[in-house]
């Protein structure tokens, strides 16, 4: 097998990313101690829309400021990344359905678990708990074979 | 919290969200194609990513008394239960229907990927049913 076979649009790109996502979640930790998954953000920043007593546990007030500006630091990052490669913005061809149930179940199912690709995946992992590992391993099986069947429906 | 802090916790998430961009993991296209086994680098998003996170969360605090800013680096226990696993089951079904997760799905809007706000308000419905009805 070829390295073209395992990575037709080239590997330089993905290791690249992956090392820069890594100094934003080590810079976040070395000035600050914070531990930055992503999934929280959305119940925490449901706590300034529902009067719920879950979304007003201390540890979703206690963080719902900086899990914000976190979130708005991912957009404004993607658009000046944007910006400075000066190309045109790719559009999804993923159908409006998918993106709709497949982004609620994605995020009900992080809450539940308490973190996702970047909370279990990266901060989970790189701090060797055995609860992320686990979990990473048993999201990328459900997501494997849900994408196979998905595929098979006529899914894009 | 300081505003120092909070304008190192801003450009944290600006690294994090151009490393996305620049990785494509903005593009859901991008992720089912490793979930189908047709190119495999978001194993090399995830492991460049990891391979830093570990050397820093290991390195900072042996070398420094705190961070930089605030008073003390935390910890963040995942708890081994069926809430953690099961909601990660949940989790990767939703990812393998859509190719989407948090992360990419916000930087998604700043890459101008549009159609991702679906997705986005998709994960506050179901982060709003969960902490509703399933919270504890």
């Amino acid at each position: 097998m070829t390295i073209d076979a395992i990575f037709p649009l080239g590997w330089q790109h993905y290791l690249a990313g992956g090392l820069l996502i890594g100094a934003g979640v080590s810079l976040l930790f070395v000035t600050t101690g914070l531990i930055g998954g992503m999934s929280t953000v959305f119940s925490s920043t449901l706590s300034y829309f529902s009067r719920h007593r879950f979304f007003h546990q201390p540890r979703f007030i206690g963080s719902r400021l900086w899990r914000l500006v976190f979130a708005a630091g991912l957009i404004a990052g993607a658009a000046l990344w944007l910006l400075l490669s000066g190309r045109a913005p790719v559009i999804t061809q993923v159908s409006w359905w998918q993106l709709a149930v497949g982004g609620f179940i994605a995020g009900f199912g992080a809450r539940l678990s308490n973190g996702c690709t970047s909370g279990h995946g990266i901060c989970g992992m790189a701090s060797l708990q055995l609860p992320s590992m686990l979990a990473v391993v048993i999201f990328l099986a459900t997501g494997i074979a849900t994408a196979h069947i998905v595929r098979l429906l006529g899914g894009a | 919290m300081k505003p120092r802090s909070l304008l190192a916790v801003l450009l944290s998430g600006v690294l994090f969200g151009a490393g996305l961009a620049l990785s494509t993991m903005t593009q859901p296209e991008v992720v089912l194609s490793f979930l189908r086994f047709t190119d495999f680098g978001l194993l090399l998003v995830l492991g460049g990513a990891v391979t830093l996170t570990l050397i820093v969360y290991r390195a900072a605090p042996a070398m420094m008394k705190s961070p930089l800013f605030e008073s003390a680096f935390s910890t963040h226990p995942s708890v081994l239960n069926r809430r953690t696993l099961g909601g990660a089951a949940l989790f990767g079904i939703g990812w393998g229907i859509s190719g989407v997760c948090p992360g990419p799905a916000i930087a998604g809007l700043g890459a101008g990927n549009w159609p991702l706000l679906v997705a986005v308000a998709a994960m506050f419905a179901g982060a709003w049913v969960q902490g509703r009805f399933f919270g504890e």
